[in-house]
């Protein structure tokens, strides 16, 4: 219990910090306050208010809207929270994709390409094939898994055996997955009949998955999926002789080829189920929310994952906190520039403070004299450059 | 000119480096420091040097009191230091070295090198070391290097000259070298300190001795003094300097190599064929200076090396071309040159470290399923069994000491049920009780029947444990030899010249 305070101490306070220095950026970018500037005491006031609204606002698009419950039983105000959660299930597992490889000393960029071949393999069998309900979605998914971990997979066999850096590859594949999608979406397989513009036909409803409170709310159980998915991340390092190879080769892959394990076999493998986690992410997001594969399917799930992986130290806890975390943010972002006309991207400012606070535990430790720090630090600079 | 040192004390954290020390050294004089690895010999020094602030006591120089707070202090007030590892630029020249940080520079910011290069001949010249002013860095020998750490010293003027552990590195030939010298500088009037837990060098070279133990002074004593006493005021207790060692009862040939050799990726031969066998109960030394070669034995012997050609046969099975855990699994145990970077994981905890290569197996193991509560059963008995002093075998290995973390390594390479054990500078930087422990251990090894292939430089190693002795010279062995060969005769050896060679001074 203890070691789980003295973990989620740093992110706390990071993200503190992040709120509070994004609270300066929203006011002083606010042209009301500044208008304001002439007069201290109404200058602090407007300052103060516009934060409060803009943080207001963003905690009622991410969470508890109470103008949605209005008229309505209590629990339709929690519609947000349903988007968020939505939202976070995928997030969650790119990020464990990323954390993963992250653990056998391996840094995948390549979350997104990996995404949207789990998208394209999920829509096809989706939309294509005839089968049973529960059937559907399990081929559906399998077909998604299988695609991206060969994706993913890939990359680990060029970094095995001819050494070419992770990094450069999947940054590389990122780009070549992305136009893939734009070309099959445009040929006649997966074009939607009766469309010219990208976008695939879609999912049948026996592909789809079950949502769980009702069509009002589009939380699904590809959360479930994901959550039990993070405790199998946990069993898999924590209790299998081959998540303890994975661990060796992360920490020292001297030590581990000295101790007779095959780093090449741990690089392809990680890579492979790296690849698969974020296929799978493709498949929910897919087959739980979009039911049609588009062109930006994939967002920037991959990308923010990095992101996920990071604040999340690693840990399958903290990457299914710190996923919930960012979706909250984003969902609720959008709001906060339609009731207050705070921009969006301060949500964008406010992730990328949690970050850099995290990974310059010094910024923290130094200026704010706390000790003992489970420090970021490693993961935010050896695990960049694997 | 001469300096003192008055209740030095500092600490880190909880930790007394350095409790209350007083230490002085007057010109014409070499007083050693003598103490084990973490003893705080370093840590004193860095404080005179300016690298580290003292908590409290005083330093003076000449009977004035200095405040040193940085290397510039230390270097105005005359005190120069030749750091363990050499703080020199590779590819840089001697004179570009010497005047690093000093610079002189003529019109336009031109570099004034003409000056430095006359001063270091001078001085190469008045203490005959030989160093050629323009020759870059990375191309000398160790112990050229070592001179030019120690011109840049007196050419700035140092009248006291700190050497820190400066035989660590170098072949018996050069630290003969070195001893004679420091004894010319020393006659030039200047004073020396010379750190080093080398007993055998401290007593050749020193006029005073004077030993630190867990960051006090426990005594000082003459160098007529006994080895043995010398040993036992470090370590604090009786230590048996000899490790017993009753005759070899040889068996059957475990290990037999023939015609090895082995490249590097570019294709340049860093061992070139040679051939040894090793006998069940017996101890084969190869001794050699660093750098020739062994090191790319000690790992072909694991099947860690590509590029390798020849044959490698334990118990008749050939190795070369086999995978790491074949080579496990034959019945090898391999304790690596370097613990920190092949032995051990250190983010890993003791527990896990000491079934990196056993995890697959049971009681860890069962269908790919992992038993940490097994892991952590069995370490407990281990870390009983070899000494390792640890407040739980959950902590993880960077919290040991190096003597600790070399038991862990050896505690489960020789828990396996293994025939030839490989082992490398086993000892390297580790304090004597710890020595002792992983000399005993070996010698077990080897009265239990099995061969033991030993890769040291340490000679005083070698003489311990060897029941033959294999010396490498650039990727050969150019003899294998009975331990009863004069040290003499071995330090040539290791130099790449064979004694019925006449040898020129």
């Amino acid at each position: 219990m203890k070691l789980i305070a003295k973990k989620a101490i740093l992110p706390l306070i990071a993200f503190g910090l992040a709120l509070f220095v994004g609270g300066l950026v929203i006011g002083f970018t606010d042209s009301r306050v500044l208008s304001k500037i002439g007069s201290p005491i109404s200058f602090l006031q407007v300052f103060a208010s516009t934060v409060g609204n803009a943080y207001l606002a963003l905690f009622q698009g991410a969470i508890y809207d109470p103008n949605l419950a209005e008229g309505h039983s209590f629990l339709t105000g929690f519609y947000p929270l349903s988007q968020t959660v939505v939202n976070a299930a995928p997030l969650m597992l790119c990020g464990l994709s990323v954390a993963i490889a992250f653990k056998a000393g391996l840094f995948n960029i390549g979350a997104q390409g990996q995404f949207i071949f789990g998208a394209i393999g999920a829509s096809y069998v989706g939309f294509h094939y005839e089968l049973p309900i529960f059937l559907h979605v399990v081929v559906a998914i399998t077909a998604a898994i299988v695609l991206s971990a060969l994706w993913g997979g890939f990359v680990g066999l060029l970094k095995a055996k001819t050494g070419a850096h992770e990094v450069i590859v999947t940054i590389m594949l990122n780009y070549i997955a992305a136009n893939f999608l734009l070309w099959i979406l445009g040929t006649s397989t997966f074009l939607r009949p009766g469309r010219l513009d990208p976008l695939a036909p879609p999912v049948k409803d026996t592909a789809r998955l079950p949502r769980l409170f009702g069509d009002n709310y589009s939380v699904n159980v590809g959360i479930f999926i994901s959550i039990v998915v993070a405790f199998l991340f946990w069993l898999l390092l924590n209790r299998s002789t081959w998540g303890f190879k994975t661990r060796a080769v992360g920490a020292n892959s001297s030590a581990a080829r000295t101790a007779g394990i095959s780093v090449q076999r741990i690089t392809i493998g990680t890579m492979l189920i790296a690849g698969g986690l974020s296929g799978l992410a493709g498949a929910i997001h897919v087959l739980g929310f979009q039911y049609e594969l588009t062109s930006d399917v994939a967002g920037s799930f991959g990308f923010d994952a990095i992101t996920v992986a990071l604040l999340g130290r690693g840990g399958p806890v903290g990457v299914v906190l710190a996923s919930l975390l960012f979706a909250g943010l984003r969902v609720g972002g959008t709001t906060m520039q339609a009731n207050v006309q705070v921009p969006v991207e301060i949500v964008l400012v406010i992730q990328a403070l949690v970050v850099l606070f995290i990974a310059a535990p010094g910024l923290i430790t130094r200026y704010l004299k706390i000790k003992n720090l489970e420090s970021g630090q490693e993961m935010a600079s050896k695990g960049w450059n694997g | 000119m001469s300096l003192e040192l008055r209740a030095i004390t500092k600490r880190f954290g909880g930790l007394v480096a350095n409790d209350a020390i007083d230490f002085a050294v007057a010109d014409g004089e070499i007083h050693a420091i003598l103490g084990e690895n973490g003893a705080g010999k370093s840590t004193l020094m860095n404080i005179v040097y300016g690298l580290l602030q003292q908590d409290s006591g005083t330093i003076s120089v000449d009977g004035k009191e200095l405040i040193i707070n940085s290397p510039l202090d230390s270097l105005a007030a005359g005190i120069g230091m030749v750091h363990q590892h050499f703080m020199l630029i590779p590819v840089f020249t001697v004179a570009e070295n010497i005047v690093l940080g000093h610079e002189k520079t003529g019109f336009l910011g031109k570099l004034d090198l003409a000056t430095a290069r006359e001063e270091i001949l001078r001085i190469s010249r008045e203490f005959n070391f030989d160093v050629n002013p323009d020759a870059l860095v990375e191309e000398l020998p160790v112990g050229i290097q070592q001179r030019v750490e120690i011109i840049r010293a007196l050419i700035y003027d140092a009248k006291v000259l700190i050497l820190d552990e400066p035989t660590a590195v170098l072949t018996p030939q050069e630290t003969d070298e070195l001893l004679s010298n420091l004894k010319k500088l020393r006659e030039s009037g200047r004073a020396i300190v010379f750190i080093s837990h080398k007993l055998r060098e401290v007593k050749a070279i020193a006029d005073k001795i004077t030993i630190i133990r867990r960051g006090k002074v426990v005594g000082t004593a003459s160098p007529s003094a006994e080895q043995s006493e010398l040993a036992s005021m470090m370590v604090g207790r009786e230590v048996d300097l000899k490790v017993d060692k009753e005759a070899a009862k040889l068996g059957s040939e475990v290990l037999n190599v023939q015609n090895l050799t082995i490249q590097d990726h570019t294709g340049r031969t860093l061992v070139n064929n040679i051939s040894f066998q090793v006998k069940a109960g017996e101890v084969l030394a190869i001794a050699g200076v660093q750098g020739n070669g062994q090191s790319e034995v000690a790992e072909a012997m694991l099947g860690l090396r590509e590029h390798v050609a020849g044959s490698v046969q334990v118990d008749g099975r050939e190795i070369i071309g086999k995978s790491v855990v074949d080579c496990l699994d034959l019945g090898i145990a391999y304790v690596p040159e370097s613990r920190e970077l092949d032995g051990l994981i250190s983010s890993f905890t003791i527990a896990e470290n000491l079934v990196l290569d056993t995890h697959m197996s049971a009681p860890y193991s069962k269908f790919g399923r992992y038993f940490p509560d097994a892991v952590k059963k069995v370490a407990q008995e281990r870390v009983a069994e070899f000494d390792i002093r640890a407040q739980s075998v959950t902590d993880t290995a960077s919290s040991l000491s190096g003597g600790n973390k070399q038991k862990v390594v050896l505690a489960r390479e020789l828990s396996r049920p293994v025939k030839l054990v490989v082992v490398s500078q086993p000892t390297r930087g580790l304090d004597v009780g710890s020595i002792e422990f992983v000399h005993e251990r070996l010698v077990a090894e080897r009265n239990d029947g099995k061969a033991v292939l030993l890769f040291s430089t340490e000679l005083d190693e070698v003489y311990a444990l060897a029941d033959r002795i294999a010396i490498m010279f650039k990727g050969e062995i150019i003899a294998i030899v009975e331990p009863s060969i004069s040290r003499e005769e071995l330090g040539l050896y290791m130099a790449g010249i064979s004694s019925d060679v006449e040898v020129s001074a």
